[in-house]
This record gives structure tokens, C-alpha cells and sequence, in this order.
């Protein structure tokens, strides 16, 4: 699909999105299903599509894992390897592991292949790229910040590390604007980070030629639904308040099974949750399903180190 | 399947912390805040703009009183029926809403939030 149309198909995707639920609770004021039916629907296919995603690859055979690592494989003990990046053992590879998962090393390494002329001569360079891994790093930390802070929704009692995070993440205590009435509730740094984070992650794919060739409706549409529900969350927050004490007994009674919807909660909400809903429904579809690769990547992460050929152990070659 | 048992055990520990807020409600009882009213708020049935904007937003009319005082000095707030408020928190707002522990902290607790009010203001003694 040109670029162009997928942009515009992604966005006509997300306007719709945000529509049924303005429509369907604004005007129809069909506040069950938005805030009973669909929401246990969506979090069943997410579940359930998650298991059967992930049961799915654990079942598919990998008959010849080819470790694609970056380091030098261990062979002779006299060749110096590199036990972290191609790790011969299980303590490596939960060192490799948790490098990967918890700081995205793989995209630290990325470089961007540019043409250039140089003195009038064609130059191939790669050159040094850290904002994709940048804005990744900053997009998932906030974006985890956030889903734990709103534990504060979800819990009651409400834990006390939702408190911390909450105390952490508004010590600036600063309003959204300069302006009267807009000086509390205080602002979140996660809220900021992670919508200038999407948005750079949006943008790259628009402005670098390379990237612009590759995505898809399918890279653009989970980015802009992300930021229409931080864009959601963050008007509701700041701008046009919902009664949230009335959101949380709506959310409490979900998770005790004894749904209620109160009468008065502002139509912004519905459409949050409605974004919600929709991304973890079309999750386990998605790209997005990544949060579930790191256990079945065999060339990156090889849980159990297999001989490169199997003929090589016949010929007591080095595996 | 190959790695079977670890993948299995990912997957029960990945899906059992999204369920987490199933297991930690089952036990507490939940209860939704029950915010009372003193009589004298009772008696005078109108806050100072209507209660749906009283619940959703109070803390930035608190917020907009304050920096109208400290910053330039205008005491008084026209509602929006045109009444006349004088902008205090302490004279005018638990004037009627005397009963923090049964008033603000009802909610103020349930959505674990902590307002700074108290850092300078004085709470007012409750008559137990």
C-alpha cells in the first residue's frame, strides 16, 4: 500500500475508533455495553489470544537454529567469545536476556544506512542513529509507568508502590499550562515522554525514506490508536474532567465481577476505555505481540545452545 | 513443544500479572466512598457552582482562588448564578464542609490522592 493511503487508512481506522464510542454513549447512551460488554470481551481475546499465539510458536519446529548473534561464538578455548552476546550457557543467556528486555540493546546498536556525496563523490556511510532506541526506551518505561499508575483504578486498597509512582512521576507539581485553571492536577512527566516518544516513533516512519517504504497500516495504525488513548487520558486528566471516583467504582465492580455502571461519568471516558479495549483486543493480531517474542527467538536469544551442524559432531569439530 | 515448561511458565506468570487486579479485589470489600454532608451543608443544598462540576473539577477552582488571591489580590468569586463567594478554603468551603475525615478524605482516600492543601492550611479540629 502506498504511503500516503496507509496514513490515511490508519487514521480513518482511529477516527472511527473514537467515534462508535462518542456516538454510542453520547448519543445512544449505551453506557453497559461500552463500560461492561465490550471491555470484558476485549480483555478475553487478549487473553485468550495471547495463549493461543504463544502456544502456537512454542509448538512450531525450529529444526535448524542459526544463531545470528553479534558476538563471537564460543569454539575453541583459545578463541576469545563473547559469553554475553552469544552465549554458551543459561547463565549468559539470562544475562543477554535481561540486557535485551530491559534496556533494548539490540536497537541501541542501529545505524541508518545514508547516501551522500562528498566532494562530489557518491558515499555509502552508516551513520550513528540512537533516537529510535532513544524514544523506544522512553515509550515503554512511560508507558509501563502509566499502566501501573493506573493501578490506583484497578485496586482497592491501592497499593503503596502506585502511591510512590505517582509521587515520583508528579514531583514537578506543575500544572499542564501557565495559565489559571490549569495549575492542578499536577502534571505527569511519563504523560509527556510517552506522547512525544509515539510521536517521534510516528514520525520517523514518515520521514525517513527507508521507513516510509516499509511500514504498513499495520505499523501505523497501534501507534496513532496509542496516541489517541494518551491523547484521551491526558484531555480527560487535564482539560475535560471525567468523575473518576464514579470511573474507578466502574472498574473495581469489572474486576469483582459485579459490574455497575454509575450514572454521570463523562462521555471522554468511554471513548478511553473504547481505545483501550480495542488495542488489547487487536493485540494478540498485531505487531504487537512482541511483548511475548523475547522467549522464542531463537537466532537472538538461543535458550539452549544447539550444534550449528549436526554433522560437525561426527567430524569432532568445534560446535 | 521445545522449551515446553519454560514457556509455560512465562506465560502463567505474563497472563497472571494482568489478571493481578482480579485476585488482589476478590479479598476486599471495596467499598465506594460515602462522602458525608454536615447538616449545614444540607441545609444550604447549592455548593458553589453546580455538584457535577464540584466532583469532577473543585481542585482547580481551589487552584484558581488561590493564585487570584496570592497573586492579585481578588477575595471575591461570582458563580455562575451570580452569587458572590468569598475565595477561602477555610472560611468559606468548610464553613459547610466542616468534616474533613468524613467529607474530603472519603474520596480524596478511595483515589489515593494526597492534596497538598494541609501543607499550610490548618485543618480544621474535628468535634469527635
Amino acid at each position: 500500500m502506498n504511503f500516503v493511503l496507509s496514513l490515511v487508512f490508519s487514521s480513518l481506522a482511529v477516527l472511527v475508533v473514537v467515534l462508535i464510542p462518542w456516538i454510542g454513549v453520547g448519543a445512544l447512551d449505551l453506557t453497559t455495553l461500552f463500560g461492561v460488554v465490550i471491555p470484558y470481551a476485549a480483555l478475553a481475546t487478549f487473553i485468550v489470544g495471547i495463549i493461543v499465539r504463544v502456544l502456537n510458536w512454542g509448538r512450531s519446529p525450529v529444526p535448524y537454529r542459526i544463531p545470528t548473534t553479534a558476538g563471537q561464538m564460543w569454539s575453541f578455548p583459545w578463541i576469545k567469545s563473547n559469553p554475553i552476546d552469544n552465549p554458551k550457557g543459561a547463565g549468559g543467556v539470562v544475562v543477554r536476556m535481561l540486557f535485551e528486555v530491559l534496556t533494548f540493546r539490540s536497537l541501541f546498536r542501529n545505524t541508518r544506512l545514508e547516501y551522500r556525496r562528498v566532494e562530489g563523490v557518491p558515499r555509502i556511510n552508516y551513520e550513528w542513529e540512537k533516537w529510535l532506541w532513544l524514544a523506544a526506551i522512553l515509550f515503554h518505561y512511560s508507558f509501563l509507568v502509566i499502566f501501573l499508575r493506573h493501578f490506583r483504578f484497578f485496586m482497592d486498597p491501592v497499593p503503596g508502590f502506585v502511591t510512590l509512582l505517582q509521587n515520583l512521576d508528579g514531583f514537578m507539581q506543575m500544572g499542564a499550562a501557565p495559565f489559571n485553571g490549569f495549575g492542578l492536577p499536577g502534571v505527569y512527566i511519563t504523560d509527556m515522554l510517552l506522547m512525544a516518544a509515539a510521536t517521534w516513533l510516528l514520525l520517523r516512519r514518515i520521514l525517513y525514506s527507508q521507513l516510509r517504504y516499509l511500514s504498513l497500516p499495520a505499523d501505523y495504525f497501534p501507534l496513532m490508536l496509542i496516541l489517541s488513548l494518551g491523547f484521551s487520558g491526558m484531555l480527560m486528566r487535564y482539560l475535560f474532567r471525567v468523575d473518576i471516583v464514579k470511573v474507578k467504582e466502574l472498574v473495581i465492580g469489572l474486576f469483582k465481577f459485579h459490574p455497575v455502571v454509575p450514572d454521570g461519568i463523562g462521555v471522554l471516558f468511554f471513548i478511553h476505555l473504547f481505545i483501550l479495549c480495542v488495542l488489547i483486543a487487536y493485540f494478540p493480531f498485531s505487531k504487537l505481540m512482541h511483548l511475548g517474542w523475547h522467549l522464542f527467538k531463537p537466532h537472538k536469544e538461543p535458550l539452549q545452545q544447539q550444534p550449528l551442524c549436526p554433522a560437525c559432531e561426527s567430524l569432532e569439530l568445534p560446535r | 513443544m521445545y522449551d515446553g515448561g519454560k514457556i509455560i511458565i512465562g506465560l502463567i506468570i505474563g497472563i497472571g500479572l494482568f489478571l493481578s487486579p482480579f485476585f488482589y479485589n476478590a479479598g476486599s470489600s471495596a467499598k465506594p466512598p460515602d462522602p458525608q454532608l454536615t447538616k449545614k451543608a444540607k441545609e444550604a443544598k447549592v455548593c458553589v457552582e453546580p455538584t457535577r462540576y464540584m466532583r469532577e473539577s473543585h481542585f482547580t477552582m481551589l487552584d484558581e482562588w488561590r493564585h487570584t488571591v496570592v497573586r492579585e489580590g481578588e477575595r471575591y468569586y461570582k458563580a455562575a448564578d451570580g452569587k458572590i463567594y468569598y475565595k477561602s478554603l477555610q472560611v468559606t468551603c468548610m464553613n459547610c464542609h466542616s468534616d474533613k475525615t468524613k467529607f474530603c478524605d472519603q474520596c480524596h482516600n478511595y483515589m489515593d490522592v494526597s492534596p497538598y492543601c494541609w501543607d499550610c492550611h490548618i485543618a480544621p479540629e474535628e468535634k469527635k
